[in-house]
């Protein structure tokens, strides 16, 4: 652990005397005998006192000439921060880690867009700009189903090794691998056949994409590879993807204890069979190579990525960090040659190899990760700072007390009550920009039948009697009122949902058969203790009772018990938010597929599916938004969600800082920030 | 004595027992999973993850892998959400909680001590009067009041002094004055009541009459017995303090173990919840063992049985 002393410091103190000679000693030591016949003079019972409230008092007295004495000389940490050219940044929370396949979350996205670059790099003022990152040019097919990245000859990593197209490969092969098991795998899906390789899906690769397999997979795609929920027959529920060797074997025996579709012949099944129980035998090899899934080196410089369908996003789909390479020579060297491997180590300080503008200097848990200057990144002459270090503070509080003194440049967050404070005192430190996320209430609309929530028009009475300007202007500060779940981008302009009318609301629900209410039962709003959601609920809450006369009760419930209530239907309108992983409108429109794991509002509807499905085959960026916003529409008519807000990023910056634009991913490039102190003035209070 | 020791590390290590078993079954109990995250798991993702930790198997088969781990191998386990072992956290967070704890209850007992003695000592005087309001104060403020307070006070106008942080000299200051503060309040009540009991005993009017000066009688006869009572907290709040605080820990920004004690919690970081209710009732029991020898040496007639 690193420690460091502040110019004086108890320790040093007391160094400083040994140094003394022995002249000065001695005259010192006589100064406190006086100073302390003086006290015991001053205080006549001060002799009197036990001898432990002596040396108490003894104690009180160097303590506080200490801090007296070092008060007048240390610098704060901005100052020394600012001269080493060294940017302090807030960062919520410590990382669960530094393996771009093993995270999900936005802390440790922070620290891996300082350590790693992809293809494309962030814009530092553009939210849709794209600047070549470790690809120097881009081209795609006219469909843009196949992209090519030319990359640079000069890329490489940290220890000097050559960045090739290999090591992309390698990143992708890694994060998609099974035995990885990545968090965020769900990214990468958008190549071709990732999605069968990473759910192993062994029908289809072993027999679908081998072209030697006697029959097609148009042929024997209706066979239940994967589970099949409805059917009787217990082989059948679990697939054939998933049954053990053993239950194969069985199956092979005797092929009728499973259920086929009409079609496949009985040679056909056992071909199937075969080629099941052979990987199997095998010891379950990896199926990469057999996959063929859509990323291909074709030269040592050249990454061809093949994807499901036209994809007119995918350059800001590579700016996420899952799509960033990793150093394929590092990874196999500390796992052993095996690419899952778990405690290799291969992201410790010291063994970390990247090949973003930074280093990983240090990381020590729950206090710092430092990250340094690479000299190795191909633009390194064009990286400002020496260095950045983030601060894992969870403690908004804390956060906003470390800011006034000087400790970092830019908080993490901002808790809703300092902003009043710092928009009186110091407008030029507060910023609130526009963050993409919105804020919203899920309706249970998979309740029991005559539920009212499974009724549209009781859900948009609801929707309707949601005071959205005063809660964003009074609890939510900086946050923008909302109606759709897709936040307003450059390209994609949301439909327009429900604003606040009581009048229609009461309306709707005598329409309903809740005249004043009557007969309405109870509704739960379930949310987790987290910030304003209490508040917010309160709003609402009250907001119902006076519009539309009916009764809500706040169900409070820890993270995670929340979640799982959510998950598992148990609630009936339940708080939620959702922050867009990259910008685009299919980051917030997916969720609400059926199926979709972070749907749980049980609504789906086949035309909302059959338009984003089209969307995706529409090569043509207008179209294709037109088609989402057609999509949005229906969900939004539907009013299966109350949004509520739209998030802000409120945090607190240092005057220092330079060239920190305001970005709705909030994904600033740090290569372009510069740190310009002016001339010291007084602390802020 | 030694037959004491003994038995009492018996009864420790049977305490240990009931409690690991106890955790065990409770954090299986609560909702939710270590994969339960606010983007849910894809499920073959989870399922791969649950089989490396082998939380897919029946509970008992997963209590006596831990038991087996834990006693033939010294192994606390893994934590499930990131790539550590329980151990490491515990070999990186205790040294910190362990300095923090230990200037508290410096602070405590140099503050305390002396603070509760004067009071009975000038009973029913203002010092009495006035030290027991603020020892009173000490109790009821809660610790999230007094650390944001010292935390502006302090950290904001000694220049000195970061509000919050770990890492420059002076970063344990605020931190363990906070902690101390509120100890030293209930030292401070508990060693008043103990000397006031004693001081009024025959033997020190007795000492009183041979004219013997009042801080030798303080001093020399009834320190000792006077004590007893604070001693007896001090054992337990120790192992308190040196085991971390979380209220503490968030808002001066310290790296100890308390904030742990929350976090495994929220997270269901199962293994990690289970070494740490062990290792704090190692403390635990270790302090109240340290406490029982700290009465035979103060309680002479503790010494024969």
């Amino acid at each position: 652990m690193e420690i460091r002393f502040s110019p004086v410091s108890p320790v040093s103190v007391a160094g400083l005397y040994d140094t003394l000679p022995t002249k000065s000693r001695a005259a010192f030591l006589n100064l406190s005998r006086k100073i302390l016949k003086k006290i015991a003079a001053s205080q006549p019972s001060f002799l009197q006192l036990p001898p432990a409230m002596r040396i108490l008092s003894f104690i009180t007295l160097t303590l506080t000439s200490l801090f007296v004495l070092s008060s007048c000389q240390k610098e704060d940490a901005v100052t020394v921060a600012n001269r080493e050219n060294i940017l302090i940044l807030g960062n919520s929370n410590e990382p669960k880690g530094l393996d771009p396949h093993r995270v999900s979350g936005v802390t440790e996205s922070k620290i891996l867009r300082a350590l790693f670059e992809g293809l494309i790099q962030d814009h530092p003022t553009e939210d849709f700009g794209t600047e070549g990152g470790a690809a120097q040019s881009w081209t795609s097919n006219s469909d843009k189903s196949v992209w090519t990245f030319k990359l640079r000859e000069d890329g490489k990593w940290s220890d000097g090794i050559p960045l090739t197209s290999e090591d992309f490969q390698f990143a992708y092969h890694r994060i998609l691998n099974p035995d990885t098991a990545s968090p965020f795998c769900e990214m990468l899906y958008f190549l071709k056949n990732a999605k069968a390789y990473n759910t192993s899906q062994l029908g289809y690769i072993l027999c679908g994409l081998d072209k030697n397999f006697p029959v097609s997979w148009e042929e024997i795609k209706a066979i239940d590879f994967g589970a099949n929920d409805k059917s009787q027959n217990q082989l059948n529920a679990v697939g054939l993807d998933h049954l053990s060797n053993a239950e194969l074997k069985k199956i092979r025996a005797e092929v009728d204890t499973f259920e086929w579709p009409a079609g496949p012949t009985l040679q056909t099944k056992q071909a199937i069979l075969d080629r099941l129980i052979a990987y199997h035998d095998d010891g379950k090899p990896d199926l990469w190579s057999k996959a063929n899934v859509g990323v291909e080196a074709t030269d040592s410089h050249t990454l061809r990525l093949t994807l499901r369908g036209p994809t007119t996003f995918l350059p800001q789909l590579t700016k996420h960090f899952t799509w960033y390479p990793v150093p394929k020579h590092a990874i196999l060297k500390y796992g052993k040659g095996e690419m899952s491997a778990y405690f290799t180590g291969w992201t410790d300080p010291g063994k970390l190899v990247s090949n973003g503008p930074f280093q990983l200097k240090s990381w020590i848990m729950n206090q710092k990760v430092e990250v340094t200057r690479n000299p190795q990144y191909w633009d390194a002459n064009n990286v400002k700072l020496d260095g950045v270090r983030f601060l894992p503070i969870p403690n908004l509080y804390t956060e906003a007390r470390m800011f006034k003194d000087q400790q970092l440049h830019i908080t993490g967050g901002l808790a809703a009550e300092v902003i009043d404070e710092f928009k009186l005192k110091h407008p030029e430190q507060l910023r609130q920009e526009p963050y993409i996320g919105t804020l919203f209430y899920r309706c249970n609309t998979q309740k029991e039948n005559g539920h009212p929530l499974t009724n549209p028009l009781v859900r948009e009475a609801l929707n309707l009697t949601v005071k959205r300007d005063k809660i964003t202007q009074l609890i939510l500060r900086g946050y923008t009122p909302a109606s759709s779940i897709t936040p307003p981008m450059d390209s994609y302009q949301p439909p327009k949902g429900s604003d606040y009318n009581p009048e229609r609301a009461r309306e709707l629900m005598a329409e309903a058969g809740f005249p004043n209410g009557d007969g309405f039962p109870t509704l739960k709003i379930l949310i987790a203790s987290r910030e304003t959601a209490r508040t917010m609920a309160e709003a609402v809450q009250a907001g119902f009772q006076e519009d539309l006369g009916i009764n809500v009760e706040i169900e409070n419930k820890e993270w995670a018990a929340y979640l799982t209530a959510m998950r598992e239907g148990e609630y009936d309108l339940a708080a939620g938010g959702w922050i867009g992983d990259y910008l685009d409108p299919l980051t917030f429109l997916e969720l609400w597929t059926k199926g979709n794991s972070n749907n749980n509002t049980g609504w789906s509807n086949e035309q909302f599916e059959k338009l984003l499905v089209e969307s995706g085959n529409t090569p043509d960026i207008k179209k294709r938004n037109a088609l989402l916003f057609q999509a949005e529409q229906l969900f939004i008519k539907d009013n299966v969600i109350i949004p509520v807000a739209h998030y802000s990023r409120n945090y607190l910056i240092h005057p220092a800082v330079k060239n920190y634009s305001p970005l709705q991913l909030d994904n600033h490039p740090y290569k372009q920030i510069t740190l310009e102190p002016t001339p010291p003035v007084a602390k802020p209070n | 004595m030694f037959k004491t020791i003994l038995s009492r590390a018996a009864q420790g290590l049977i305490t240990l027992f009931i409690l690991l078993t106890i955790t065990f079954v409770l954090v299986r109990l609560m909702p939710g999973s270590p994969f339960t995250e606010e983007r849910k798991l894809p499920d073959h993702v989870e399922q791969r993850l649950a089989e490396r930790y082998a939380l897919d198997k029946p509970i008992t088969t997963q209590y006596f892998k831990y038991l087996e781990n834990l006693v033939i191998r010294q192994d606390l386990g893994l934590m499930i959400k990131r790539e550590r072992t329980v151990k490491e956290i515990v070999v990186q967070a205790f040294p910190v909680s362990f300095t923090l704890g230990i200037a508290s209850i410096g602070i405590a007992i140099l503050v305390g001590i002396p603070v509760g003695v004067i009071s009975a000592v000038k009973k029913n005087t203002w010092i009495d009067y006035s030290s027991l309001t603020v020892a009173m104060l000490g109790i009821c403020l809660p610790s999230f009041v007094i650390g944001p307070l010292l935390a502006i006070f302090g950290g904001l106008s000694f220049k000195s002094l970061n509000v919050a942080g770990w890492g420059s000299g002076t970063d344990w200051i605020l931190p363990s004055v906070t902690l101390g503060i509120v100890n030293a309040a209930y030292i401070a009540r508990l060693a008043r009541g103990g000397m006031l009991d004693v001081l009024s005993q025959d033997y020190v009017r007795t000492a009183h009459a041979k004219g013997v000066p009042l801080h030798r009688i303080i001093w020399k006869h009834t320190l000792r017995g006077g004590l007893l009572p604070a001693v007896a907290f001090i054992g337990p709040a120790f192992a308190a303090m040196i085991s971390g605080s979380f209220v503490i820990e968030t808002i001066f920004q310290v790296p100890g173990m308390g904030q742990h004690f929350i976090n495994a919690a929220n997270d269901r970081e199962y293994f990690l919840i289970q070494g740490l209710v062990l290792f704090y009732g190692f403390l635990i029991i270790a302090a109240n063992l340290l406490v029982d020898l700290a009465q035979v040496a103060l309680n002479p007639r503790l010494r024969n049985t």
